[in-house]
């Protein structure tokens, strides 16, 4: 039966969420985003709770490493799982700060990838591994399958040797370990591209620098330098042979998985700038009145609601992804759909939300004008709005990426 | 002197009523009179006459409505109707129809693609839709799909939701001869919803029988910023009853109908009366619009219309009235959905098949891209608009749902028939493709209140 409000079963989770979130979080969101490359110690606390809550069961598995998906069962009935639950949360947590949630020990996007690719082994080997994730190179960004770091079998050893450069590696300083995209055989394409998990300390990899960046400055993003670093063979998540017909498929399946993520994210920014700006609206007298159309009520109203029909959207793109991945559906174009709508409405809202508070918007007196700041990046990260396109695109319009460049 | 008066411009032809004319204007707007005389056409100065059918229906009738039906009283007046129990959902999310109304979606889609679909140039040009497609629009039960199965529908529980996906599946074949098949339907919901024991007797009958009736439910006015829930039509209280007075615009066969729902103003609180179309003081003119035309469109003029005491459908404190016009929104959102999808399902092909510089225009970025956003955006405009359908099946508060739905659907949906036509080029434009009906028909979310509910 159709019913798209949120899962009855996860309201106590997000409830919980929504309270650690303004009791924790926005009271040190500003310090944070004035003191960048600080390490947040309050954070240690936090997860500290989270980890208790996740022992219980309280938190039905929710978070970053939540996204693991099991095929176990032949079970027909309606699915409200891990997926669903880890994207309220994070939409909870992140109404309370993105550049914090991002810097919560282990749940980095690091732990999404080995959730979603390790077998059970590595999954088990790996369980409470804060990890961060390592793709981007400084010459190649959206066009991941192009990344010039490789991976070289020594067999003697029984371990891989990577080499190159991985840059916007988020806790990438922090985390305690990263997951590092090489390629084994740069002939061979995408189809060669492996992921490795790096602990921190592994001798060869060195934290570079850490980025200066325009928002989410409480979470650390570093370059690292790979030379000659020696990782287990057994470190390689997922199957060490060179697949050429499933090609990408294996290390793309984690973004499946990841994007949705990153669409909670943008959704619950935006839905602090929008509560915000709401009871802000309301107290200089304009009342939202969703029954009246919107050409007869002020212009402020009018935009507000058009941003929360927006946001409402963005919302629920990103319950359907999560909710296909918990009934094991196949999510590809829907978790790219939530993603590209999410992360272009979180920046219409927020800087939307920024010039209807006027100077109360602008300035680090308030929140907004952060918010405007950390929102930015969720249209980039993951896959940028015009990636998502090319993928809800290509998916749409049955072409291939040959003919669809 | 009254020439000069009746050439003034301004409230007429889109001019603004700043506008002036200097001399040659006003020569010219003479000589653009005497070309529309019917006196150069007795002479044979005119080459060929461009009649277009629709201009027949347009100023052709101006009359007491045509079909007069008695309605024969029956039922105990002031008590309660039977009312569809609501949509229990196990608040479990879920994207999934139900069986039945899998059914039912999957029968209606099927009389879109190969009834409605082929229908609807035509039913454009005429402004009618043919009396075979209404016919079978019955037949597969559209009338009776809110009423409830005690007074002989077919709904057991609340039926938002199953209305929301038969009219979105209705309006992928056409969005015109959609609202002209779902209006009686919408009627009929009504009555099943607030209606009294004696209204359910008195009018279902009629609608669960062999010969339904058109019935229209009019609450747009010829306003500009109309705001639906201020309705400039008045209902006065008499001895007896009431009398009403003021004009609705763009009722959905209005001229056929023989039972209205109207929107008046009672003491200053909006409220819904039955008015059947036989009662003295109703004219109806045809009102052909931009698009919907299949619906054969209509203005309801009402001049002292006097109805009995128990016109009155529901609670003259406004909230039944509020109900009815969000119910209404929620089948225009639908509307737009199934209209939206039929765009996405048209250009695909087309995009792809299309050739510029020595490949198909998909492979191309900035088309493909607005392919792309086109479904995200109509996926968009569908999860909002389940969302307020199932929360109003399940007897919860949608105001907030159905409005976020309403904007959704009028900004995207209008985007959507936008770009439909944009991505054909020239081509686009012309009658030989749709897009350019689905542009006209998109551009009514927003605009309709009323007409049509779930």
């Amino acid at each position: 039966m159709i019913n798209l409000d949120d899962p009855r079963k996860f309201r106590p989770l997000t409830e919980q969420a929504h309270q650690v979130a303004m009791n924790m979080l926005r009271p040190i969101s500003r310090k944070y985003d004035l003191a960048e490359h600080e390490y947040p110690k309050e954070l240690d606390m936090l997860a500290a709770m989270i980890d208790g809550l996740s022992e219980s069961g309280a938190s039905e598995g929710a978070g970053a490493a939540g996204v693991r998906r099991d095929d176990k069962a032949e079970d027909t009935t309606v699915k409200n799982g891990t997926n669903l639950a880890s994207v309220m949360s994070i939409a909870e947590m992140c109404w309370g700060d993105v550049g914090l949630l991002l810097s919560m020990p282990r749940q980095g996007l690091g732990n999404s990838a080995i959730a979603s690719v390790a077998n059970d082994e590595q999954s088990k080997r790996f369980e409470g591994v804060w990890a961060g994730m390592a793709i981007t190179e400084p010459d190649t960004g959206s066009d991941s399958a192009s990344i010039k770091t490789t991976a070289t079998l020594d067999s003697d050893m029984d371990c891989y040797v990577l080499n190159g450069e991985k840059i916007f590696v988020t806790s990438g300083e922090r985390a305690d370990a990263v997951v590092v995209w090489a390629t084994l055989d740069r002939d061979l394409g995408r189809a060669a591209i492996k992921s490795f998990v790096v602990p921190k300390g592994t001798p060869g990899m060195k934290v570079e620098r850490l980025e200066h960046k325009l928002g989410i400055r409480a979470s650390d993003t570093a370059t690292i330098i790979f030379e000659n670093c020696r990782v287990p063979a057994e470190n390689l998540m997922g199957s060490p042979e060179v697949d050429v017909k499933q090609g990408f498929a294996g290390a793309m399946a984690t973004f499946d998985n990841t994007r949705p993520l990153v669409a909670a994210m943008a959704v619950g920014c935006a839905k602090a700038a929008l509560d915000l700006v709401r009871d802000l609206l309301e107290q200089a007298g304009i009342e939202i009145d969703y029954d009246r159309p919107a050409i007869t009520q002020s212009a402020a109203a009018a935009k507000f609601l058009q941003m929360e029909a927006d946001w409402e959207a963005a919302h629920l793109l990103m319950l359907q992804a999560a909710w296909m991945a918990d009934n094991r559906e196949p999510n590809s174009l829907e978790a790219s759909m939530a993603k590209a709508k999410a992360g272009r409405v979180g920046s219409d809202i927020t800087l939307s939300c920024v010039e209807l508070a006027g100077s109360i918007g602008y300035s680090e007196s308030e929140l907004l004008e952060k918010w405007a700041r950390d929102s930015k990046i969720l249209d980039i990260f993951e896959g940028t709005q015009q990636i998502q396109q090319l993928i809800v695109a290509r998916r749409i319009l049955g072409l291939s990426s040959a003919e669809l460049k | 002197m009254s020439l000069i008066q009746s050439l003034k411009p301004g409230g007429k032809h889109g001019l603004s009523s700043k506008e002036s004319r200097d001399p040659i204007g006003y020569a010219v707007a003479a000589l653009n009179r005497l070309a529309q005389s019917d006196l150069i056409d007795r002479v044979g100065l005119r080459k060929a006459s461009e009649q277009v059918v629709f201009s027949a229906t347009r100023s052709g009738f101006k009359a007491a409505t045509t079909a007069n039906r008695t309605f024969a009283k029956a039922g105990k007046k002031g008590k309660q109707g039977v009312r569809a129990p609501a949509a229990t959902p196990k608040g479990v999310f879920d994207l999934t129809p139900t069986e039945d109304e899998q059914m039912l979606v999957d029968v209606v889609t099927e009389f879109a693609e190969e009834v409605v679909r082929p229908a609807a140039a035509e039913a454009n040009e005429t402004c009618t839709a043919p009396e075979a497609l209404l016919k079978a629009g019955l037949e597969i039960g559209l009338p009776i799909l809110g009423v409830p199965e005690s007074l002989g529908g077919i709904s057991e529980e609340r039926s938002a939701m199953a209305g929301t996906l038969v009219a979105e599946a209705l309006a992928k074949g056409d969005m015109g001869l959609a609202v002209a098949a779902l209006a009686p339907g919408s009627v009929a919901t009504a009555l099943g919803l607030w209606g009294t024991d004696a209204q359910q007797q008195t009018y279902l009958p009629a609608f669960t029988g062999d010969d339904v009736p058109a019935a229209a439910l009019a609450l747009t006015e010829p306003t500009v910023l109309f705001d639906v829930l201020s309705p400039s039509t008045t209902a006065e209280k008499t001895a007896d009853g009431f009398v009403l007075n003021g004009v609705k615009t763009l009722v959905p066969r209005g001229a056929e109908a023989e039972l209205f729902i109207i929107g008046a103003s009672l003491e200053g609180e909006p409220v819904l009366f039955l008015v059947e179309s036989s009662t003295p003081g109703i004219t109806v003119d045809g009102d052909p619009a931009m698009g919907v035309r299949a619906a054969s469109l209509a203005k309801l003029t009402l001049t002292d219309v006097a109805v009995p005491a128990d016109a009155v459908l529901g609670a003259t404190d406004g909230t039944t009235y509020l109900e009815c016009v969000r119910l209404s929104r929620l089948a225009w959102c639908a509307l737009a959905v199934g209209t939206g999808q039929a765009v996405l399902d048209y250009v695909t092909p087309y995009v792809k098949q299309r050739e510029a510089f020595g490949e198909p225009i998909a492979h191309r970025q900035s088309v493909a891209f607005m392919v792309a956003n086109i479904a995200i955006e109509l996926q968009s405009m569908r999860l909002l608009t389940y969302k307020a359908a199932s929360r109003a099946a399940a007897g919860k508060d949608f105001a907030r749902e159905v409005a976020l739905a309403r904007k959704l659907c009028a900004d995207k949906g209008m985007l959507i028939g936008l770009d439909g036509v944009q991505l054909l080029g020239g081509h686009g434009f012309v009658k030989e493709h749709p897009v350019e009906r689905w542009y006209r028909d998109l551009r009514a979310i927003g605009v309709m209140e009323g007409s049509v509910l779930v």
